[in-house]
């Protein structure tokens, strides 16, 4: 315990790291989500079947190896276009990597979401004259988010899990800060069981956060006694 | 064109290494997959038990495994374990020591945890006039979880099985962080060797093909299950 009170100023930065990395994902995850959705909902058979066949594909490659290929691609992408010795950091191909994938998933389920929503309000919203963004923004949007939360739940559990492999790529974050730790300290096991603990803390945490946005989402809903 | 002959060159050349490193996966993944199928029928039948020491014991096991990443688990096995002197001189040693199986014995205690919830949620939906009829019959406490609400249960849990089979797959892939040789750990050393990334995407490839074929089996399983609900 000694040791570990002695590195627990690293593991903190490190923690912060981590939830940078996760908030900074589900941020553009959700946008590229809903922007996914609407190419799988929309009329064009061109911008549907692209957007159908990439998420799909996303879905079946591990995330480790995303993380890879955006990390290791994403630069030498841009070399062999550009000429440059640019080097992307293993933050923004994290990002980038965990942002697809949980975007990959979150398309599906506001599609879900946005087809839920019952035809007839729609058509009413229309006949009320509300133009399209106000369509969107009042009716359709609030609703699918209500329909989606506990999919993005459970989701939002995987992607702060699938944070620490981003730790494999060279990002500093709470895994690399432990396991760099075990390395001097020679007591691997301690460090990695206070990441297992602090990773448990933070799924915790978020439970009771998850349960607070569903009860605000339906609150204009009957709650059924469970 | 050119790309294209770029990937066949690079299967052709270094088509066996992944090769080898695809039999690992599978390896990996079916072997976990048994290993975890068979330990989280149990557990799911005892977060269901009336002794509440044994129902919270295995709810914390199962929320212990989900709720730390994977990776975070290999390395406590691989890298944490190690440290201990007792571990090293115990027979469990030459498990732990083994990366392969590190990896899988990990890989399948973490899968244990995700399929026992399903099972568990499998065990609730079978409907409990059908466990009544088997009480009803006489049958004992073990012949009816035997005969009737674990295959029913297996049946009702199937597709989520599946899911769960096609995430152990992606999860494989982690275990190349402990030097395994599997098929990701393959293409790592084929895509660091020629500074491109051309080895990973064929890997993303193989690994999207093998999904797809899972959900294929499973759609056919799930065909077979309710094939009594047909007419």
């Amino acid at each position: 315990m000694d040791i570990l009170s002695s590195y627990l100023g690293q593991l903190l930065i490190g923690a912060a790291v981590t939830l940078q990395l996760a908030f900074t994902s589900l941020f553009f995850g959700l946008a590229l989500g809903l922007l996914f959705a609407a190419c799988k909902l929309s009329n064009h058979v061109y911008l549907r079947r692209p957007v159908e066949y990439f998420t799909n594909l996303l879905r079946g490659i591990p995330e480790f190896l995303i993380i890879l290929i955006c990390y290791f691609g994403l630069s030498n992408l841009i070399n062999n276009h550009f000429d440059a010795a640019f080097e992307i950091s293993p933050f923004a191909g994290g990002v980038f990597a965990l942002s697809i994938v949980f975007a990959a998933y979150a398309s599906e389920v506001f599609r879900g979401g946005f087809v839920a929503i019952p035809l007839g309000q729609i058509e009413a919203a229309k006949a009320f004259g509300l133009s399209r963004t106000q369509l969107f923004f009042y009716i359709q949007l609030p609703q699918a988010w209500r329909i989606s939360l506990p999919s993005l739940g459970n989701m939002w559990q995987s992607l702060l899990k699938d944070t620490s492999l981003v730790s494999v790529v060279g990002l500093e974050d709470l895994l690399k800060k432990a396991g760099m730790a075990g390395q001097f300290s020679k007591q691997p096991f301690v460090f990695f069981m206070a990441v297992a603990v602090i990773y448990f803390l933070f799924l915790a945490i978020s439970n009771p956060v998850f349960a607070y946005l569903e009860k605000q989402a339906n609150r204009g809903y009957h709650q059924p006694r469970s | 064109m050119s790309l294209f002959n770029d990937y066949l060159a690079l299967l052709v050349e270094s088509g066996p290494d992944i090769l080898d490193g695809l039999i690992v996966t599978l390896k990996l993944l079916i072997g976990s997959c048994l290993v975890g199928f068979l330990l989280s029928v149990p557990l799911a039948i005892a977060r269901l038990s009336e002794h509440r020491g044994i129902s919270r014991l295995a709810s914390s096991y199962s929320a212990i495994f989900r709720g730390t990443p994977l990776l975070v688990q290999i390395f406590i096995f691989y890298y944490g374990l190690s440290q201990f002197e007792a571990v090293r001189n115990s027979p469990a040693w030459l498990l732990l020591n083994d990366s392969f199986y590190c990896g899988l014995l990990v890989l399948a205690l973490n899968l244990t945890a995700y399929m026992a919830e399903d099972i568990r949620a499998g065990i609730m939906a079978v409907p409990a006039g059908e466990k009544e009829a088997g009480l009803a019959y006489g049958l004992t406490k073990f012949q009816s979880y035997r005969y009737i609400i674990i295959p029913r249960a297996l049946s009702i849990a199937t597709p989520v099985l599946g899911n769960e089979v096609i995430c152990q797959l992606k999860a494989t892939a982690l275990v190349s962080t402990i030097t395994v040789l599997d098929m990701t750990g393959v293409v790592r050393r084929l895509s660091a060797a020629s500074y491109t990334t051309d080895a990973l995407i064929i890997a993303g490839v193989i690994y999207a093909l093998i999904t797809l074929l899972i959900s294929l089996i499973v759609r056919v399983a799930e065909h077979r299950n309710t094939r009594y609900l047909r007419r």
